[in-house]
């Protein structure tokens, strides 16, 4: 990529400060995001993606806490920055859609007074330059703007969610952060707003860092795709390379996990195990006690990110001169507590 | 209540137009939402029938009428060949219960947070079967944690300390001790991971085919309904649009609506191409419904018919060779081709 990153994250770490500990919810991640591109993020519920999004768009409330790293937006690091310095960023060059639009709305405002309030908060104030934005993105995302007077509960889900995007639009942002914005949604509405979100970023040049526990959903969307597991990148390479070629063991139980609507049906296994409690990290690779193709290294020797082809896995199979001897403990499958 | 019919059927339970309205709005614009419309299926035993629509179809309502949560507005259910309306006693209506238990959608919501597991599991074999000792029932409790999958020790557990899928484990644990013979699923792997989701569907087979128990499973993934279910029923807006033996309907989607929600599913293994159709359109809130196919405002084929008479659902001719297989569409039915979406 010749253009420099719209956002480059490095080495960040949020922590939790629990009674029962400290929990490392996002453990030293790096990722940049060019412009006008789609990153997809996808993990296992606890896998730590939601609260690295909270980390990029300084939205950390305590518990959490950043324990280190930097967020560095267009060269500016905003780790640090106040409310003040930060509200000159936000919505204007990175907005953020979270997950439920049905919570993220205000019940009791239309949309029109909430576009209105967004606007205002960031320098929008001429009264007809309001309506005519707001008129505009509505139109956007395919909703007629007679719905500005409307309440959120007079929408449907499909339509608070396309709302919510084109609340994020208002300023035409450079990078817009997206927390599972189809999840509540079904199928062929899922289809449809993903198809959206992928129209208006070609039309208007958007990067997107996308969130999603469903892999399958953005296989045709996003550019990149990074894998998290336990608070760490497992994986992070080009969409496609990562669908056709998935290196890590993880990602591969992961894509071998979705029932398929066409071909043979065979009998899918899953991964056994559930993902590791974050308060009591084991030493090694976190994926050991689940991972099927494990050898006795992996149990004391916490993998490296390594490159391979373009993309980084975090496994040992993939450091220089390893050698993989078969663990001589019993398959995972085996010993496991079903969960 | 075991003896059947005259002629024996491996028929476990049946719907006759069955059908549920909600009366909404204040007493000046009373009107009537139709949540399940005249809707007509079987469940026959040692089988898993797979409910698929969108939210707002009528899924949920569908299970809570069999669960005899809400009463039908009319139209009968009948099981192991007795109306359900005819059930009287307190006796009778546990006895009904305990064989047809639900499975709820969301596992940290279903189980009490403040008991051990244990809980739920023994009250309700107190509540089912109360022949059973103290003892037995401890070893019965047991015995379905094995079933499910999970270690007896796990019993003494607070739900806290289990996972979505182990709690979602327990949820079927409590719908087995009382026996059942048909299980209403809610969209009970909706919220867990994809690396769970697997297990579960592995152990609804599992139910199926060594416990002999039949299962409706209520979802909106119809990839995982291929993955365990036997039959599939498409709904839409409150009726069926499409059924049959699932392999036979996803190879062959006769109704708009279904092809349009198989085009839909992600596949990553599908060539990429963001070029598919898209539909903008909304399913519809069905109140007080003039007559007429209620999928007509999304479908590209609309024929005149389509906005008067609403479509019954029946076999098409073609399809004499394989029987099962109905759709509720006037296009379908002439005998054309139908290709509204392709996936």
């Amino acid at each position: 990529m010749t253009d420099p990153p719209v956002l480059e994250v490095s080495r960040l770490s949020v922590e939790y400060i629990l009674d029962r500990g400290t929990v490392r919810a996002v453990d030293d991640v790096s990722f940049t995001v060019g412009p006008g591109e789609f990153l997809g993020i996808v993990g296992e519920s606890g896998c730590g993606k939601s609260t690295l999004l909270f980390a990029v768009a300084q939205l950390l409330a305590p518990p959490a806490r950043l324990a280190g790293g930097t967020v560095r937006f267009n060269g500016t690091n905003l780790v640090g920055l106040t409310d003040k310095q930060l509200s000159v960023v936000r919505w204007r060059q990175l907005s953020v859609v979270m997950q439920s639009a049905m919570n993220a709305l205000n019940p009791v405002k239309s949309i029109g007074a909430q576009f209105k309030d967004a606007l205002q908060a960031h320098g929008t104030t001429g009264k007809e330059e309001i309506h005519t934005r707001s008129a505009e993105v509505l139109r956007m995302v395919g909703i007629d703007p007679v719905h500005l007077h409307s309440y959120p509960h007079q929408l449907s889900g499909g339509m608070r969610q396309r709302s919510m995007i084109a609340m994020a639009m208002l300023f035409t942002p450079e990078l817009v952060i997206m927390d599972e914005p189809t999840s509540a949604l079904d199928v062929v509405a899922q289809r449809s707003l993903m198809v959206q979100i992928k129209e208006l970023q070609d039309r208007y040049g958007f990067a997107v860092i996308f969130v999603t526990h469903d892999m399958s959903l953005i296989s045709h969307f996003s550019d990149r795709l990074m894998v998290m597991y336990a608070g760490q990148v497992s994986e992070l390479g080009a969409t496609r390379s990562v669908f056709d070629e998935p290196r890590h063991p993880y990602t591969q139980g992961l894509l071998e996990a979705f029932p398929s609507i066409r071909g043979p049906r065979k009998p899918l296994k899953g991964i056994p195990g559930s993902p590791p409690n974050l308060v009591l990290i084991p030493s090694g690779c976190r994926f050991y006690p689940r991972c099927p193709r494990r050898w006795d290294q992996c149990k004391e020797q916490a993998p490296g990110l390594y490159e391979r082809d373009g993309s980084l896995v975090r496994c040992l199979l993939f450091e220089d001169g390893a050698k993989p001897v078969p663990s001589t403990a019993d398959d995972p499958a085996a010993d496991r507590s079903p969960a | 209540m075991t003896e059947r019919g005259p002629e024996p059927s491996p028929e476990l339970l049946r719907t006759d137009h069955l059908t549920r309205h909600f009366k909404i709005g204040g007493a000046l614009s009373r009107r009537t939402l139709h949540a399940v419309d005249d809707v007509n299926f079987s469940i026959g035993q040692r089988e898993i029938v797979a409910l698929a629509g969108e939210s707002g179809s009528g899924k949920s309502t569908i299970a809570r009428l069999l669960a005899q949560i809400y009463e039908p507005t009319s139209g009968a259910i009948t099981y192991e060949g007795k109306p359900l309306s005819a059930i009287r006693s307190r006796r009778d209506r546990l006895r009904y219960s305990g064989q047809v238990p639900m499975v709820f959608q969301d596992p940290f919501a279903s189980i009490n947070p403040v008991f051990r597991v244990s809980h739920g599991v023994l009250r309700s074999l107190k509540l089912h079967r109360p022949e059973l000792t103290a003892r037995q029932r401890e070893a019965e409790a047991a015995r379905v944690f094995e079933v499910v999958g999970l270690d007896a020790e796990m019993l003494q557990r607070y739900p806290y300390e289990l996972s979505g899928g182990q709690r979602q484990r327990v949820g079927f644990a409590q719908a087995l001790v009382t026996r059942p013979k048909l299980i209403l699923a809610d969209e009970p792997v909706s919220m867990l991971d994809v690396s769970i989701r697997i297990g579960l569907l592995n152990l609804m087979a599992k139910l199926r085919d060594e416990e002999g128990v039949s299962i409706l499973y209520i979802t909106h993934d119809i990839a995982s309904a291929r993955y365990v279910a036997d039959r599939l029923i498409v709904m839409y807006a409150g009726q069926i649009a499409e059924s049959g033996p699932i392999e036979e309907v996803l190879a062959n989607p006769r109704h708009p609506y279904t092809q349009l929600l198989l085009s839909a599913v992600p596949d990553p293994r599908a060539e990429p191409s963001v070029a598919a159709e898209i539909d903008h359109g909304e399913p519809p809130r069905v109140i007080d419904p003039s007559p007429g196919c209620r999928f007509r405002w999304r479908c590209p084929l609309t024929i005149e018919k389509c906005e008067q008479v609403t479509p019954v659902l029946s076999q098409l001719i073609a399809d004499q060779p394989l029987p099962g297989h109905e759709v509720a569409c006037h296009v379908a039915q002439t005998g054309a081709e139908v290709k509204a979406f392709s996936s």
